[in-house]
């Protein structure tokens, strides 16, 4: 797969002007763009800043307003996917476009121009897996993978077509540590090979290890470009909020006291084929203290939030106690009775009803404590309620009256979470607290949990950010295959072996043995 | 041209559709009268007024809205939570057989009491066959709407059953009806010189408190949640066979009670057909009023006014009277059609400055 590094040309794709607005918002606006031959170029910014929209035009999924669009120095228009591959740009996306019950040949097959049979296809991936270090067998089905193993599918595919750009979107948000390591390595190969790659991400640290050139945009505009080697991940935040990180207050030594929320042999087989079922999990966490349960999406995350919030009631009441007193058969409601609140993964479609107003999105879960009077809500107490969640946690909303789909990720993020601690719970279970949310808004929720915890609550937190748990949490455990490791406290873990746990179990991204064996050592 | 999602769903839009579709549906029926050789704008005008000239025709408009209105109060409540009762039909068609069961057995001796118990069998019968597809959903997560519907005829063929046998009327000629019912088993007249009778009251209490439980109960919200969105209904615990529950038992209980009305009223007798569709009407009546107990009560008038109209078209236009049926399907029609537009709008041309990015 010759790529040929044009000295004359000098930037292989060059935007000008780049401009799409959406009914309520302008995506991108003014945004200019150089990408050179053999380039990893980062493009940075938070959630909503405009990076997805810029990257569906390129690969022609989305027409600018206006704008230019420069490869090789001549202007083009990209009005398809297939259009963006004939000039030689391939795309890897956050969320994998795979089939499930097809193999891995087949999935790529059903990609390329032409529908290749799949005999020459399967040697060509395999090819292309000898010669980055990607290993992968065409026959397997993708199901059976994890999403390490799925995203090689996926950046396979695009290289079959000898990209001379590669657009990758957050790609290591799935990832292990040691995951993120190999990927780096492969990319750094392509790169030197003359590909170009434009590197979507907020994850500063990453970014500084990888890139050469990084462009970051804020509300839809360019508001800096640098080479993130020279920069700090502050001064690079700086850019990307537009402002200095407000401070975080540190976190004081364990105050832990008495278990308040204890399982014990949580067993949930799993009704959907692609689900994860759970075995034999136990943990306790104490008052005053964070757990943080790490592990790559798909291992399970979900269904224990489910078992833990009371949405999948256990026919086993024992195997969950609150304060002392079994809940495991308890609904949503009455786990809720017994002082365990819950924030689930998804603000959108669990944690709000986006139609709704946000005084009404506090009866959700927030209707106890004389919201109700003889079945008849009381609007001034709910209000008050939503007023008070809006004013604590910074919420920026034009009112109690505004709809929730209408507030911005992490403002809706912040009132869901608030509207949880201020019920003041003893337990909260918060899964995913900061997803797709903004630098300003992640701490004011990571600080909300650290004072909630202060305030002598037990706090479980499934994330997939190692940073956030190592930020936040007093004990981690580490989830894999639906099985749960034995929590050890922060000071004592270290990220490889965590990494290694999160891959582990599975059948993941290391050889079994390997890993088990790592594990046994680390933890 | 394309369409084109909305950020927020339109107010304007949700209060305009219904008198958009009103006005398109005007111009349907209007070519309808221009097709039967009539002035078009003179018939529309007799169509929608000859009813309503004298206060008899406003009483005959109360007495067809009645029932509209209770029942379409009753489907609205389940249609928010997404629980779609198309049976509505049938459950009136068995509260008429309980009803008239109390009425046939305790209406010649007699008593004050009849009628009330008349009332409680309705309600009870409509409950009991809006419970059949309820638990099938509940236990086998059987469509509610296929099991309503065609419940809908196994009580017609129920009520035929009883009327061409059990209790047909000895002194009737043979013709397929019941006794007429006494005078205790009938609704007292409202307004004098009308036949609006009392049921008018059921179908104004059951906006008063269609309109409490949907917007200030807590049951109402809960059910609310079930329809808008499902994920956010299970993490709240809102339990959807509650839900279940909750809107197919009250839209039967009104569906039933819309039957007593039926045979305790004008007809003072039981006919094999219990009802002129209104169990199907309603549905239209009730999303012609966005759902709400006001938009109902204003919508369940504008369907009766059209069942009326039918007469009307009859006699002096010397039209069929199905054209009251053509004409509240076509009013749907439109309805369904412009209530796109409160999500969407529609876009002329991609052009290059795009004026609405505000």
């Amino acid at each position: 797969m010759p790529h040929t590094i044009s000295p004359h040309i000098e930037h292989r794709l060059e935007l000008r002007g780049i401009r799409k607005a959406y009914p309520a918002v302008v995506a991108n606006d003014r945004i200019d763009l150089c990408v050179r031959p053999g380039e990893i170029h980062a493009v940075v910014g938070e959630n909503g800043a405009g990076k997805s929209t810029l990257m569906k035009i390129i690969y022609g999924m989305v027409p600018p307003d206006s704008g230019e669009l420069l490869w090789d120095g001549r202007e083009v228009s990209i009005a398809s996917p297939a259009d963006a591959q004939k000039l030689g740009i391939g795309m890897v996306f956050q969320h994998f476009a795979l089939f499930d019950t097809l193999s891995v040949a087949e999935n790529i097959a059903l990609a390329l121009p032409g529908r290749p049979p799949i005999e020459p296809l399967s040697r060509g991936i395999n090819e292309v897996a000898a010669r980055y270090g990607l290993p992968i067998e065409p026959e397997r089905h993708i199901y059976t993978m994890s999403v390490g193993e799925r995203q090689r599918v996926e950046i396979i595919r695009a290289l079959l077509q000898n990209p001379r750009l590669l657009i990758l979107d957050e790609p290591t948000s799935v990832l292990t540590p040691q995951a993120v390591e190999t990927l780096f390595v492969t990319l750094r190969q392509i790169a030197a090979e003359g590909c170009s790659i434009l590197y979507i991400s907020h994850k500063l640290n990453e970014i500084r290890d990888l890139c050469h050139t990084a462009t970051i945009l804020r509300g839809g505009r360019v508001t800096g470009m640098c080479d993130p080697r020279q920069e700090s991940p502050a001064s690079m935040a700086r850019m990307m909020i537009g402002a200095d990180l407000p401070s975080f207050r540190h976190r004081g030594d364990t105050l832990a006291g008495k278990t308040r929320l204890s399982v014990s042999g949580l067993t949930l087989p799993t009704q959907d084929p692609f689900g994860t079922a759970l075995g034999d999990i136990s943990f306790a966490v104490r008052g005053g203290e964070i757990l943080g349960i790490a592990g790559v999406s798909g291992n399970g995350q979900q269904e224990l939030l489910g078992a833990l919030s009371g949405e999948t009631p256990l026919s086993n009441a024992d195997a969950i106690t609150i304060d002392g007193k079994p809940a495991g058969h308890r609904d949503p409601a009455g786990r809720r009775r017994l002082g365990l609140c819950s924030v689930p993964e998804d603000r959108l479609k669990q944690g709000s009803v986006p139609s709704l107003p946000l005084l009404e999105n506090v009866l959700l879960t927030a209707n106890r404590n004389g919201a109700i009077r003889a079945g008849l809500i009381r609007f001034d107490r709910v209000k008050a309620y939503a007023e008070r969640c809006i004013q604590a946690f910074d919420v920026r909303t034009p009112g109690a009256q505004a709809q929730a789909g209408s507030l911005s990720g992490g403002n809706l993020q912040k009132f869901i979470i608030g509207r949880e601690i201020l019920q003041e719970p003893g337990v909260l279970i918060v899964s995913q607290p900061t997803w797709g949310v903004d630098v300003g808004a992640a701490l004011i929720i990571r600080q909300a949990l650290l004072d909630l915890r202060d305030r002598g609550a037990a706090i479980v937190v499934i994330s997939e950010e190692l940073d956030e748990l190592f930020e936040i949490s007093d004990k981690i455990a580490v989830i894999a295959g639906g099985r749960l490791t034995a929590a050890i406290p922060i000071a004592e873990a270290n990220r490889d072996a965590i990494g290694i746990a999160m891959s582990g179990q599975s059948a993941g991204d290391e050889p079994d043995e390997r890993a088990s064996k790592e594990l046994a050592h680390a933890l | 041209m394309r369409f084109e999602p909305r950020p927020n769903p339109s107010r304007i839009m949700i209060l305009m559709s219904p008198v958009i579709a009103i006005a398109l549906t005007s111009i349907v029926a209007m070519a309808l009268f221009a097709l039967a050789g009539q002035n078009p704008l003179e018939a529309l005008i007799i169509f929608l007024t000859a009813p309503l000239a004298d206060l008899y025709g406003f009483g005959e408009l109360l007495i067809k809205a009645a029932p509209l209105v209770l029942i379409g109060v009753g489907l609205a409540i389940g249609f928010r939570a997404g629980i779609w009762n198309v049976g509505a039909e049938g459950q009136l068609t068995v509260g008429v057989i309980f009803a008239g069961y109390v009425a046939l057995k305790f209406g010649p001796a007699g008593g004050w009491w009849v009628l009330p118990l008349m009332v409680i069998a309705g309600a009870v019968g409509g409950v009991f066959w809006a419970a059949i597809p309820a638990l099938l959903r509940v236990k086998f997560n059987a469509s509610e709407i296929l099991v309503s519907l065609m419940l809908n005829y196994v009580a017609a063929l129920w009520l035929s059953w009883l009327i061409f046998g059990l209790w047909r009327d000895p002194a009737g000629f043979n013709f397929p009806q019941s006794e007429p019912l006494a005078p205790d088993a009938l609704f007292p007249i409202l307004i004098a010189d009308t036949r609006a009778n009392v049921s008018v009251l059921f179908a104004l209490g059951a906006v008063v408190a269609g309109w409490l439980f949907m917007n200030r109960s807590f049951a109402g919200f809960q059910l609310k949640v079930t329809g808008l969105s499902e994920g956010a209904a299970r993490y709240a615990g809102f339990g959807v066979s509650r839900a279940v529950w909750i809107g197919m038992l009250a839209s039967g209980a009104a569906a039933g009670i819309a039957g007593v009305g039926e045979i305790a009223g004008p007809l003072a007798q039981i006919f094999p057909t219990a009802s002129p569709g209104y169990g199907y009407a309603a549905i239209i009546v009730a999303f012609l009023g966005r759902l709400h107990p006001v938009g109902i009560l204003l919508s369940g008038l504008l369907m009766a006014l059209l069942y009326l109209s039918g007469d009307v078209a009859q006699m002096s236009l010397g039209m069929p009277s199905s054209i009251t049926g053509l004409l509240q399907s076509t009013l749907l029609f439109f309805l369904l059609t412009t209530d796109v537009f409160i999500q969407y709008r529609i876009r002329f041309q991609s052009s290059n400055r795009q004026g609405a990015a505000t």
